[in-house]
């Protein structure tokens, strides 16, 4: 069995529209029209305890709408979500107990308050055992490095240290699963590391189940095992990330700089992609050609400066992934 | 730990906060206190006009504007989350923080902040309690002041289910708050006259469907010694603040429909 | 027309966005009927309760019954408080780009102010006058009525004063408004605006119901402009003269305020220019 199963799962909105203009306004307080919109069609997959997901797809394709059901304060249409056994929708209160929530772009703690007093009345509402909880915030407090920010108000923090103060309140009550929903978004670079170092630790060490949403492809090149990319509100891949990089975007770059002026070139399985005064940019494909051979083809007829392969970025595997499943006008 | 004293230490996280600007909150108290106090001018000039109505004089009339006053400003700072409930929850999606924690919500949502500044309100209506003592020369007998603390505490639960109200519309509106307004605020100001002033038709809603006057005009008779002039039995008059109770009970159900209206469309 | 197009451009966006608010302009009006209602059946107490102090009273309880639906009716374009969009701009900084804008500042947020109070008025006034001035004498309650203008030029002499009315709110409204700016704080000035505004205006009781010894200065304080004193233009309560000195006083009133305002704005914004805002 596994730690968390869905299936079929089905949920459609009604969203109000309105005509424009200034006769559109009027209409509108007379009458309004809807429109329905399919926000999941069909999302199946399961989660086995232990494991990292990254779960990716443009705005809007149905990503916190599953995020929402799976933390149960949405109730789905069709379909069935079962958590450690529990229907989280339909046993709520037993089931947040056991896990742990992290919206990057929302606080959960108390804005006026130092953060050590939000921490203490978490543990009150979650009913954590006085000695426990002394035990888990030491812990977290040292892993997160949170020791001088503990006695300050909470709206006194830099966004890196409050997302740091976040993810350790939403690890007090000791969840067996942890929701990230953009955890990095708008931390700056050492904040960003820090805040994957911590996940990873967490995932490796305690066995915590991580389900990371994110626009951020580092964060999933940093911690996903395995990635579903969601899209139209249908599963459109679910699978670990480099078999995704490779099955996208097989792909390699070779950029040569050259003594003289970049000549035209002509070599089976290598295309031109930038022509530069000395500098040459090819695409390959690394199941027709291989780096060596196209490197080896060059210098022996030209006289050649630089040269060095890149792996296109994977904000580029992602979105010439989307643009191949229709996904982007999601 | 029990839901008592979670509330305890939400009260106490309150108000340190609140503290982190004590000059503010000495501010707002101060001119809630001169909000509410301005109000009672505009009865005064009424009455100063047209002299006593049916009976009623001024110092009775500041009886019930003081213990509406009292009331409402308990429940206001018990109920501050639900108050607040559609534009800093709903709107800001902040409702999700409460339902994803192993509490009822609505435990959350009184815990959510208590507002020192509405004690500017019951000071006022503690002063022309003092003053409405003093002219209708009021003797507060035991029986009376029982009777008092029963009514401010009908009166309380009374007003809580108002605030409950509406924050259950907030789920299908956050633009409609202004229509609880009416019930609130209009409560505190219909609940300054004796309902005799009005006509029947309102009389009977402010009875049995916005139980009002179950917790002023009733009871108020009760502890001035008073029967009601329309002829509510005597035995009921002290127990009309108990409606305030059940009008909260029902404000809870709608509450518990709202929110599964909530967990069921996410918005 | 050219230079005019940004204002009218933020007076329609303001009034449009304002108008999808259905279940607001509901809200409001049901806000009305209640208190209008309750006002109405205290008035009437005490008027009939005293007929000799009623008969002496500076206005009959039909135009205090008339006062009150529209004072209810009027209530969106009362300035209770700031605009919420400027305390939002104040709260997340936005009110900077206000200053990049090739636009006059003050102008802008005025024809903003004016479009979120006029879209809210429209459907509540309406709603108010089927109300209180159709259904009520339908039913049979004639005497609880709005009634019409009591003659064509009141209406004629109304129709100017209470756009008067409006533009002098707004010009509160803006004042208002550089407050939130420079204290960096909506709430309290919101709060003490509430009182104020509910007493002076005359939306709790008709000014003239005051006793008598301070009904001149009520008469000559700005709010009586912004509902007062249409109000007693429309049930030929001030008439000839006296109409025409109510309207001098609100024209006074916000000229007054909108070159007080004007400056004002000018230095808060420079002021903030130097903090880095």
């Amino acid at each position: 069995m596994p730690q968390i199963l869905v299936q079929d799962l089905a949920k459609t909105y009604r969203v109000a529209e309105r005509d424009p203009g200034m006769l559109g306004a009027v209409r509108g307080l007379v009458r309004r029209r809807w429109r329905t919109v399919e926000a999941l069609k069909d999302v199946s997959f399961s989660l086995e305890r232990g494991e990292l997901l990254g779960f990716i797809g443009p705005n809007g394709a149905g990503k916190s709408t599953t995020i929402k059901i799976l933390s149960g304060i949405l109730r789905p249409d069709g379909g069935r979500v079962e958590i450690e056994g529990l229907v989280p929708y339909a046993d709520r209160i037993k089931h947040v107990a056991r896990i742990g929530v992290v919206f990057g772009q929302r606080t959960q703690l108390w804005w006026d308050l130092p953060v050590i007093d939000g921490f203490d009345l978490l543990r009150d509402i979650y009913r954590v055992d006085p000695q426990r909880y002394k035990a888990t915030r030491d812990e977290l407090v040292a892993m997160l490095r949170l020791e001088k920010l503990l006695d300050q108000p909470v709206r006194q923090l830099s966004l890196g240290q409050r997302m740091r103060a976040e993810i350790a309140a939403a690890l007090l009550h000791e969840p067996s699963i942890l929701f990230l929903d953009e955890p990095t978004i708008g931390l700056d670079a050492p904040s960003k590391l820090a805040v994957r170092e911590f996940v990873k630790k967490l995932n490796q060490e305690r066995g915590v189940t991580v389900l990371l949403t994110t626009h951020d492809m580092h964060d999933i090149e940093a911690l996903a095992q395995r990635v579903i990319v969601i899209g139209h509100g249908q599963v459109l891949a679910d699978s670990p990330f480099e078999t995704l990089r490779a099955n996208v975007l097989a792909e390699r770059r070779l950029f040569v700089d050259f003594a003289g002026d970049a000549p035209a070139l002509d070599l089976p399985g290598a295309e031109v992609r930038n022509r530069d005064g000395r500098s040459l940019e090819l695409a390959f494909d690394p199941r027709v050609t291989s780096a060596p051979a196209l490197i080896a083809a060059i210098t022996a007829r030209h006289a050649v400066e630089d040269i060095h392969v890149e792996q296109p970025a994977i904000e580029e595997v992602i979105a010439k992934f989307y643009d191949l499943h229709g996904a982007n006008e999601a | 730990m029990n839901a008592l004293s979670l509330l305890g230490r939400y009260f106490g996280a309150s108000m340190r906060s609140q503290m982190q600007y004590p000059a503010s909150a000495m501010m707002l108290t101060l001119a809630q206190l001169a909000s509410t106090a301005i109000e009672i001018v505009s009865i005064w000039a009424l009455f100063d006009r047209f002299g006593a109505v049916k009976g009623w004089a001024f110092g009775e009339v500041m009886f019930f504007y003081a213990l509406i006053g009292i009331s409402f400003s308990f429940a206001d700072f018990l109920t501050r989350g639900f108050d607040v409930f559609g534009s800093d929850f709903v709107r800001t999606g902040a409702f999700d923080r409460l339902l994803l924690r192993p509490r009822s919500a609505a435990l959350q949502l009184v815990g959510h902040d208590f507002r020192i500044s509405r004690f500017g309100r019951f000071f006022q209506a503690s002063i022309i309690l003092a003053i409405a003592t003093g002219t209708l020369g009021f003797v507060w007998t035991p029986q009376a002041i029982l009777l008092a603390l029963w009514t401010i505490a009908g009166g309380v639960a009374f007003f809580g289910a108002l605030f409950v109200l509406q924050a259950v519309m907030a789920f299908w509106t956050v633009e409609s708050l202004e229509a609880v307004n009416a019930l609130t605020y209009g409560g505190v100001y219909a609940g300054q006259f004796p309902i005799s002033f009005y006509a029947r038709w309102f009389r009977t809603f402010l009875i049995f469907i916005v139980p009002l006057a179950c917790v002023s005009y009733f009871p108020v008779l009760a502890i001035l010694g008073r029967s009601d002039p329309l002829g509510a039995p005597d035995w009921f008059l002290p127990l009309a603040p108990a409606a305030g109770f059940l009008f909260l009970a029902l404000a809870f159900l709608a509450w518990r429909f709202g929110v599964s209206k909530y967990t069921s469309t996410g918005s | 027309m050219d230079a005019l197009r940004p204002y009218i451009a933020a007076f329609n966006s303001r009034f449009l966005l304002m108008m999808q608010y259905r279940a607001a302009a509901l809200a409001g009006f049901f806000t009305q009927c209640w208190f209008g209602a309750v006002h109405v059946m205290v008035l009437a107490a005490f008027y009939l309760g005293a007929p000799e102090a009623a008969a002496a009273s500076p206005i009959t309880l039909s135009q205090a019954v008339t006062y009150t639906w529209l004072a209810q009716g009027l209530l969106a374009v009362m300035p209770w408080n700031g605009d919420p969009e400027v305390a939002a701009g104040v709260r997340t900084g936005s009110i900077s780009y206000d200053r990049l804008r090739p636009v006059d500042a003050y102008a802008l947020w005025y024809v903003r102010a004016a479009g979120w109070m006029t879209a809210r008025l429209v459907p509540r006034v309406a709603l108010m006058i089927l109300a209180a001035g159709i259904a009520l004498p339908l039913i049979g309650q004639g005497q609880w009525a709005w009634q019409p203008p009591s003659s064509l030029s009141a209406a004629l002499l109304f129709a100017l004063s209470e756009t008067l009315a409006i533009a002098l709110a707004c010009a509160i409204v803006m004042l208002i408004n550089i407050i939130v700016v420079a204290t960096l704080n909506a709430r309290g000035i919101n709060i003490l605006m509430q009182p104020i505004v509910i007493i002076f205006t005359g939306n709790l009781l008709p000014l003239a119901l005051y006793p008598d010894v301070v009904r001149v200065a009520l008469f000559l304080q700005p709010f009586a402009g912004t509902l007062d004193i249409p109000n007693r233009i429309y049930f030929g309560n001030l008439t000839g003269q006296m109409a025409w000195a109510g309207i001098g006083l609100q024209i006074f009133w916000t000229v007054l305020f909108i070159v007080l305002g004007r400056f004002w704005l000018g230095r808060v914004m420079s002021r903030l220019e130097v903090q880095g805002g």
